[in-house]
C-alpha cells in the first residue's frame, strides 16, 4: 500500500513536530462528538433488541474519520454521507434527537418517517444530504452540486463519503471521472473499513489500496490512517483547500475497521475472523484519541467519566423524546411525491382515510429487517 | 417430503440443481460465507465451493452483465440482486442485453440465466428496501418474469426456471420467506412456468394475485364466506410473463366479477394488464366493473407500511364492491 498518514500513535502520542491546529476547546469538542457517536450505537443497539425500533448501523471504530474529516470543513460546506457517517452531523451541532426522530420514523422526522432508520437528512446548520440505501449513486450528486458552487463562484466544498465496496459501483467511476474532468471542488473519502456487508476488500478489488485508483482518473490522492483523527483532518484539510483554489477534487483512503457488524442484523463473526478485531481493538480511535488528551492535561480520567455518562444521558434524553413523539400522519404517504398532489394520489388519499373511518386502521406488522 | 419454509425451499431448489448439473454457479453480494443477507445460499459454498457459489464486488450491474456472458457460453448462472430495489444499475444489462441477445442474434447467442431477488415490503424496509418492480421487467420483451407464493413452488419453479433456455426474473416474496411454511418434495420436480395456480374455489368472484398478496386475499376470502357467504376463486398468476391468458379469461368467465391484487404501484401496475385482457376478450361475461387493490401511486412508506400494503380489509373492500354492484 501506499505510504499512509498517520500523527497520531495508539499511545496518545504525536508525530515530532505535531503541533493540533485545533484550540483545546475544538479538540474537547472532537472527543465527546467521538463519544455521542459511540453512546448513540450502544443505546441504539438495546432499542433495537428491545424491539422499539427496527434497525441501527453501528460506527464502533470509525469514529475519528467521521470526526476527522468534519472538522475539515466550514459549515457553508456540503457532505454527502454514507450510511455510516452520522458523527459528521453531530460534529455540526445537529442535535441527536433529530436522529432519534428518524431512528424512530415519527412525525418530527425530518423525512417524515418514509425511510429506513440511520437514512438522515439535514440542511441546518449544514447541508448534511439525504442518504440512499443504494450503494455510490451520490457520488455523482456530490459532482454536480459541486459544479454549481463552482459556477457561481463560490467556494464551497463538497464531501462526500463511501465505503470499499462503493468503489465498484457505477456511481463512483462516473463521479471520479466528472469531477477530475471538471475539477470539481469535490473531496472524496473513502471509508475502507475491511468489510462491505461480509464481503473483505480482497474479494473488492485487485488494486493496492482504494487511493490508487485516483491515477487512472489523473486525480491526486492521499492515504490515511482512519483511527487518527488528526490524520483525517489533515487530509481533508489540504484537499479542501485545493478544492477552494479552484485545483479540483481529491480522493482520499481512510483506512479503518468496522469493529461491528454491518448492522444490527448481521452477525459479523460468521465472516470476521476474531483476531482481527483484537488487532483492531488495539488502535481503537477513541482510546487513542483520549490519551492524546490525557497527555496534553487536557482530560483527567474522572472528567472522562463525566463526559461519558454525560453523552450517554444526552442520547438516552433524546431517544426518550423520540419514542414519546407520535407517528406520521397518513397524509405523509401521499404528499411530496410531487410539488402538488396529483389528483390521482389524492384520490387514493382519500380512499384511504374513508377506509379507515369505515372498517378501522390497518395493524402494524411486526416486521425485522434482515440487513 | 418435507415440511420447510419459503426460503428453505429456495435453498434447496438451489441446492438440487448445482447437484445434478455442474454447470449451475450462484453468485451475488454477501451470498458465499455468509450465506446471502437472508440466508437463501447458507451452505451452498461450505458445500459446493467456491467455484460454485461466490461472492462478487458491489456492482449490480456487473453482477447481472457477467451473468450473461456466463450463459452465452456455456454455464447457467443463479444471479442473486440481494434487493430487489438495488437492481436497477443492472436495468441496462436485463433490459437491453439478457432480455434481447436471443433476438438480436438471431438466436446465435442466448442467456439462459436465473436473476433471484427478494421483494415487496413487511420488513420496515422503507422505500429501498420494500420495492415492487415487477410490471418494469413484464413490459420488457424477452425476459421471463416469476413469482412464486408457496415452499412448493418456489422450489418447483425455480428449479424450471433454471432449466429454461431463456432468462427469468425470479422475484421471491421477502414478506413470506419465514411467514410460509409448507410440504417440499425431495429431489428434482418443476413447476411448469406459465401455468396458475387455483387456490381457492369459488363461484362469485374471481381474484388474481401472486407472491405476498396471496395469504392475504386467502383471509379476505374466508372473511368474505364467513361474513357475507361469498365464495371466491383465487387465483395465484406465479408466472408473469409469459402470462397463461387463457386460464385467466376462464376464471373471470367463472364469476362475471373481478378483484386484481397487488402491492406494487397501481398506475401501469399488473393489475392494469389483467383488466385490460379481460376488456378486450370477455367483457360481456362481466356483472361489474373490475376493482384493483393496489399500493398507492407513491413511494414506499416505512413507518406507515401497514397502511401502504393492501390487507384483508382492503380486499374485503373491493369482494363486497363487485359483489354488491
Amino acid at each position: 500500500m501506499t505510504d499512509m498518514l498517520t500523527v497520531l500513535a495508539p499511545d496518545g502520542a504525536t508525530k515530532k513536530g505535531f503541533e493540533a491546529d485545533l484550540p483545546d476547546a475544538e479538540l474537547l469538542h472532537c472527543y465527546r462528538t467521538m463519544l455521542l457517536v459511540r453512546s448513540f450505537d450502544e443505546i441504539c443497539l438495546k432499542l433495537q433488541r428491545a424491539g422499539r425500533i427496527g434497525f441501527s448501523i453501528p460506527n464502533l471504530g470509525i469514529e475519528a474519520t467521521q470526526v476527522g474529516a468534519a472538522s475539515a470543513l466550514r459549515e457553508s460546506d456540503w457532505i454527502f454521507p454514507s450510511y455510516r457517517d452520522f458523527g459528521m452531523a453531530l460534529y455540526h451541532g445537529i442535535p441527536a434527537v433529530e436522529m432519534m426522530h428518524n431512528m424512530f420514523g415519527n412525525a418530527e422526522d425530518s423525512a417524515k418517517g418514509r425511510q429506513m432508520p440511520v437514512h438522515f437528512s439535514f440542511v441546518e446548520p449544514i447541508h448534511f444530504y439525504s442518504i440512499s440505501s443504494p450503494i455510490g449513486t451520490h457520488l455523482p450528486h456530490a459532482v454536480g452540486a459541486a459544479h454549481a458552487s463552482k459556477l457561481r463562484g463560490e467556494d464551497t466544498v463538497h464531501l462526500v463519503s463511501f465505503g470499499d465496496g462503493g468503489t465498484s459501483s457505477l456511481g463512483f467511476h462516473s463521479g471520479m471521472n466528472f469531477a477530475a474532468v471538471w475539477k470539481s471542488p469535490v473531496v472524496f473519502l473513502c471509508q475502507n473499513n475491511g468489510y462491505a456487508i461480509s464481503c473483505p476488500s480482497d474479494h473488492q478489488t485487485a488494486s493496492d489500496g482504494y487511493a490508487v485508483k485516483a491515477e487512472a482518473y489523473g486525480m491526486p490522492h492521499a492515504t490515511v490512517d482512519g483511527n487518527d483523527l488528526f490524520a483525517v483532518r489533515q487530509a481533508v484539510l489540504e484537499a479542501a483547500e485545493r478544492a477552494r483554489r479552484g485545483e479540483g477534487p481529491t480522493l482520499i483512503e481512510a483506512v479503518t475497521f468496522r469493529m461491528g457488524g454491518h448492522s444490527t442484523s448481521d452477525d459479523p463473526t460468521k465472516y470476521v475472523p476474531a483476531e482481527l478485531v483484537e488487532e483492531w481493538k488495539q488502535k481503537d480511535p477513541v482510546d487513542r484519541f483520549r490519551r492524546f488528551l490525557e497527555r496534553k492535561g487536557l482530560l483527567t480520567p474522572e472528567q472522562d467519566e463525566a463526559m461519558r455518562a454525560d453523552t450517554l444521558a444526552e442520547i438516552d434524553r433524546a431517544a426518550k423524546a423520540a419514542e414519546a413523539t407520535a407517528a406520521p400522519g397518513l397524509e405523509t404517504i401521499f404528499s411530496d411525491v410531487f410539488a402538488e398532489v396529483p389528483n390521482h394520489i389524492r384520490k387514493q388519499g382519500e380512499f384511504l382515510f374513508d377506509l379507515s373511518q369505515r372498517r378501522g386502521e390497518a395493524d402494524a406488522g411486526d416486521g425485522e429487517f434482515p440487513l | 417430503m418435507a415440511n420447510l419454509t419459503l426460503i428453505q425451499a429456495v435453498n434447496d431448489g438451489l441446492r438440487t440443481v448445482m447437484k445434478a448439473d455442474d454447470s449451475v454457479v450462484v453468485f451475488g453480494e454477501d451470498v458465499g460465507p455468509k450465506g446471502g443477507v437472508f440466508l437463501a445460499t447458507e451452505g451452498l459454498t461450505a458445500d459446493f465451493g467456491e467455484s460454485r457459489c461466490f461472492d462478487t464486488p458491489l456492482s449490480e450491474d456487473g453482477i447481472i452483465g457477467t451473468a450473461v456472458g456466463m450463459a452465452m457460453n456455456g454455464l447457467r448462472p443463479v444471479a442473486e440482486i440481494q434487493f430487489q430495489d438495488f437492481i436497477f444499475p443492472a436495468f441496462d444489462q436485463i433490459v437491453s442485453e439478457a432480455a434481447k441477445l436471443r433476438y438480436r442474434s438471431g438466436g446465435q447467442y442466448t442467456a439462459p440465466m436465473v436473476i433471484r431477488t427478494p421483494y415487496g415490503g413487511g420488513i420496515r424496509g422503507g422505500l429501498y428496501h420494500s420495492q415492487s418492480g415487477e410490471a418494469y421487467f413484464a413490459h420488457t420483451a424477452g425476459l421471463k418474469v416469476v413469482i412464486p407464493s408457496t415452499p412448493h413452488d418456489a422450489k418447483g419453479l425455480l428449479i424450471a426456471s433454471i432449466q429454461d433456455p431463456d432468462p427469468v426474473l425470479f422475484m421471491e416474496p421477502k414478506a413470506l420467506y419465514r411467514a410460509v411454511k409448507g410440504e417440499v418434495p425431495e429431489g428434482e420436480y418443476t413447476v411448469d412456468l406459465s401455468t396458475l395456480r387455483t387456490v381457492r374455489q369459488g363461484g362469485d368472484v374471481t381474484i388474481y394475485c401472486y407472491g405476498a398478496m396471496v395469504p392475504v386475499v386467502e383471509r379476505a376470502a374466508a372473511q368474505a364466506a364467513e361474513q357475507r357467504g361469498i365464495e371466491c376463486l383465487v387465483v395465484d398468476l406465479r408466472t408473469l410473463m409469459p402470462l397463461d391468458e387463457e386460464g385467466v379469461l376462464e376464471a373471470a368467465k367463472q364469476t362475471g366479477r373481478v378483484v386484481v391484487v397487488h402491492e406494487a404501484p397501481r398506475f401501469c401496475g399488473y393489475g392494469a394488464e389483467i383488466s385490460a385482457l379481460i376488456a378486450e376478450h370477455c367483457i360481456e361475461y362481466m356483472e361489474a366493473p373490475v376493482r384493483r387493490v393496489t399500493g398507492f401511486d407513491t413511494p414506499f412508506p416505512n413507518t406507515l407500511e401497514h397502511h401502504y400494503l393492501p390487507d384483508d380489509r382492503r380486499v374485503l373492500d373491493a369482494i363486497e364492491a363487485v359483489y354488491d354492484f
